[in-house]
């Protein structure tokens, strides 16, 4: 597997190879390696337990692993990086609970969220530019959720919340999207509409999704991963990963 | 950008509260001092300076609410930079005394030289200047503010954990001003005070001077806080409070935010305390008692925590009610701030300035929806008669 895709690397966005983590004894990734091109909207499957969220863990710096390397465009090592470091250089992450800032409003969620400096003094004496105003008004109407941008978060539905979310890592300006299971307790409606949103935003940047609903994946039609006991089991488009004995035995059931 | 960052600051109540503070700064140094005293309007100096002391506890409750309230940082120390404050306006003090003390030595306070001490501590250096125990009143909490912020939230410490590393930070430097060889008097502390800036410190005028900058104070802080939480860095803070891995994930550092929050409340904490040593003439170890900061939560959480308001409104009537309570009941006040404590835990967990809040928003959404109910109806009428 460690062989597969070193030649990608200097081309790549991201780039993961032989990367291993245990807890406590439990290996939750086991020399897991893949490559995402720029531009790729890319599924990863698998079954509870898989590794799927570790391995988003490591990439956006939360965990560090015990081996292996992680490059996002070739040549930035994320093994050395924090989440905030890493979420600069333009990583977002939507979280597979929606986390949003429930006692700030709509806009504020958003405005927060713009990539603009993040330190200290200058989000103490930032003010509201013209550009940044209209910045936010376009993401608003991209999420859906222009009249509403002066509700409190905490009242929005579940799945505007998913979708609040979505525009935060927009406001981002990510070059790299990951998102975990972004569909979670959304209505058929919501799902379809979800499904649309994303590949919109992936024209124009790179994206990861995990999910675990198939009907969701048929409806983004692009290529899977399917990762089993912390390492990737097959990888193609979903007909030909759906196919694949290894993987119903694993994770579509007999 | 300054400009910006004070008008953003200042909405309805905390305009009114302002001048209600700025208002009372100077009439109640008036009517001490101009009135006779048995005009009815007359308010004795004892007042003024009771008063005074429940201004310097609101301060250290604001304090405590940006960084409690706000951020989420329930610290149980607050009282340990308070006391910092205290102990730096209290060297000056000291200093003051010069040849007055019973020793009669112009240099070393009357504790040193009871110990036998023959030339002054470095530490000491300085702090016959009042400026520079000034600045040492905001620069010590300050620093030890940043040095264990800097450690404790690098290392993400979070929750329970902080709470209890921030007992045990006070109780320590209890267990240390304690000690003789300090060299900050021991047990007794500092005391025996006699002037400050030259004016007797027990004097009706210094009293309500102090009583003054005691207001000014807390209005001036209560600005810059309300300045600092409703600017684009205050909502990162709340962010934090509400869900720090979001905050971490946007690309904000976390521990920056946290450490520049805890650092100005401590040096408010400072100035609180400086402004309260002198009014009450005292400083001892005593006010680094981990029940002390306990006490300061009490007043924050029966005022209500991310207010800003309502730990200035709940420090005064909880001290205003402790000092009645104290004289009639002696014995029942702690159960009575207990009780307290538990009655605003579960009836009123926004406490007192939060549920205001709240009463005032339902009616006004309330009569929003009848309203727009009304708009509707008459709007609806000429087609039904049609």
């Amino acid at each position: 597997m460690n062989t597969l895709a070193s030649n990608a690397k200097p081309t790549s966005i991201l780039y993961l190879d032989g990367v291993s983590v245990s807890f406590d004894g439990f290996k939750a990734l086991n020399s897991l390696s893949f490559v995402i091109e720029p531009g790729e909207l890319r599924a990863i499957i698998g079954p509870n337990g898989a590794g799927k969220t570790t391995m988003m863990d490591i990439i956006t710096g939360k965990t560090r692993p015990d081996s292996g390397e992680v490059f996002f465009k070739g040549t930035v090592d994320l093994t050395q990086k924090d989440e905030a470091e890493i979420a600069q250089l333009g990583i977002g992450r939507k979280f597979q609970k929606p986390t949003v800032f429930e006692s700030h409003t709509v806009w504020d969620n958003l405005e927060l969220a713009l990539n603009r400096k993040r330190g200290v003094f200058s989000t103490l004496f930032y003010r509201l530019t013209a550009e940044d105003k209209e910045r936010i008004e376009e993401i608003l109407s991209t999420v859906r959720l222009t009249n509403r941008k002066d509700d409190y978060a905490a009242n929005l539905s579940h799945g505007q919340k998913q979708w609040l979310e979505i525009g935060m890592l927009l406001a981002q300006e990510p070059e790299l999207l990951l998102v975990d299971e972004p569909v979670a307790g959304m209505t058929d409606a919501e799902t379809t509409e979800t499904a649309l949103l994303l590949k919109e935003i992936a024209k124009t940047r790179s994206v990861v999704v995990v999910e675990h609903d198939m009907g969701f994946i048929r409806d983004l039609g692009v290529k899977v991963t399917c990762l089993a006991e912390g390492s990737v089991l097959a990888e193609g488009s979903i007909d030909f990963v759906s196919a694949d004995p290894k993987v119903i035995e694993n994770y579509l059931g007999r | 950008m300054i400009t910006s960052f004070v008008l953003k600051a200042l909405d309805r109540n905390i305009v009114w509260v302002t001048a209600l503070l700025l208002v009372i700064a100077a009439l109640v140094p008036a009517l001490n001092l101009m009135t006779a005293p048995d005009h009815p309007l007359h308010i004795p100096t004892y007042i003024v300076s009771l008063v005074g002391k429940y201004l310097t506890y609101a301060l250290l409750a604001l304090a405590l609410d940006l960084v409690w309230g706000f951020c989420g940082i329930l610290s149980l120390g607050h009282a340990a930079f308070f006391a910092l404050g205290g102990y730096a306006m209290g060297m000056y003090l000291m200093r003051q005394i010069g040849a007055r003390g019973s020793y009669g030595n112009p240099l070393l306070p009357d504790f040193m030289v009871f110990l036998n001490w023959k030339e002054l501590p470095w530490f000491w250096y300085g702090f016959d200047m009042f400026w520079f125990a000034a600045l040492m009143a905001v620069l010590v909490p300050g620093l030890l503010g940043f040095v264990f912020g800097w450690f404790a939230f690098r290392s993400r410490v979070n929750g329970v954990y902080l709470s209890i590393i921030t007992q045990a930070m006070t109780f320590a430097l209890l267990l240390a001003f304690f000690r003789n060889d300090m060299g900050f008097g021991g047990n007794n502390g500092l005391t025996d005070f006699k002037d400050i800036l030259g004016f007797n410190i027990q004097s009706n005028g210094t009293r309500s001077a102090l009583f003054a900058a005691s207001a000014i104070a807390l209005a001036l802080s209560l600005v810059i806080t309300s300045g600092i939480v409703r600017s684009k860095y205050g909502k990162v803070l709340i962010g934090v409070r509400d869900a720090e891995s979001r905050t971490r994930f946007l690309g904000y550092r976390v521990e920056h935010m946290k450490l520049f929050a805890f650092t100005v409340s401590a040096m408010m904490a400072g100035v609180a305390g400086a402004l309260y040593v002198p009014q009450v003439g005292i400083i001892n170890p005593g006010e680094f008692e981990p029940a002390n900061s306990i006490e300061v939560v009490i007043w924050t959480a029966v005022g209500g925590r991310g207010t800003l308001i309502g730990p200035i409104v709940g420090a005064i009537l909880v001290n205003g009610g402790k000092s009645i309570f104290t004289a009639a009941f002696p014995e029942f006040w702690l159960f009575a701030l207990g009780g307290l404590f538990v009655v605003v835990t579960l009836f009123l967990p926004r406490g007192i300035v939060g549920t205001a809040r709240q009463v005032i928003e339902r009616r006004r959404e309330y009569r929003k929806v009848r309203q727009a109910e009304a708009a509707r109806a008459i709007a609806a009428e000429p087609q039904a008669a049609e």
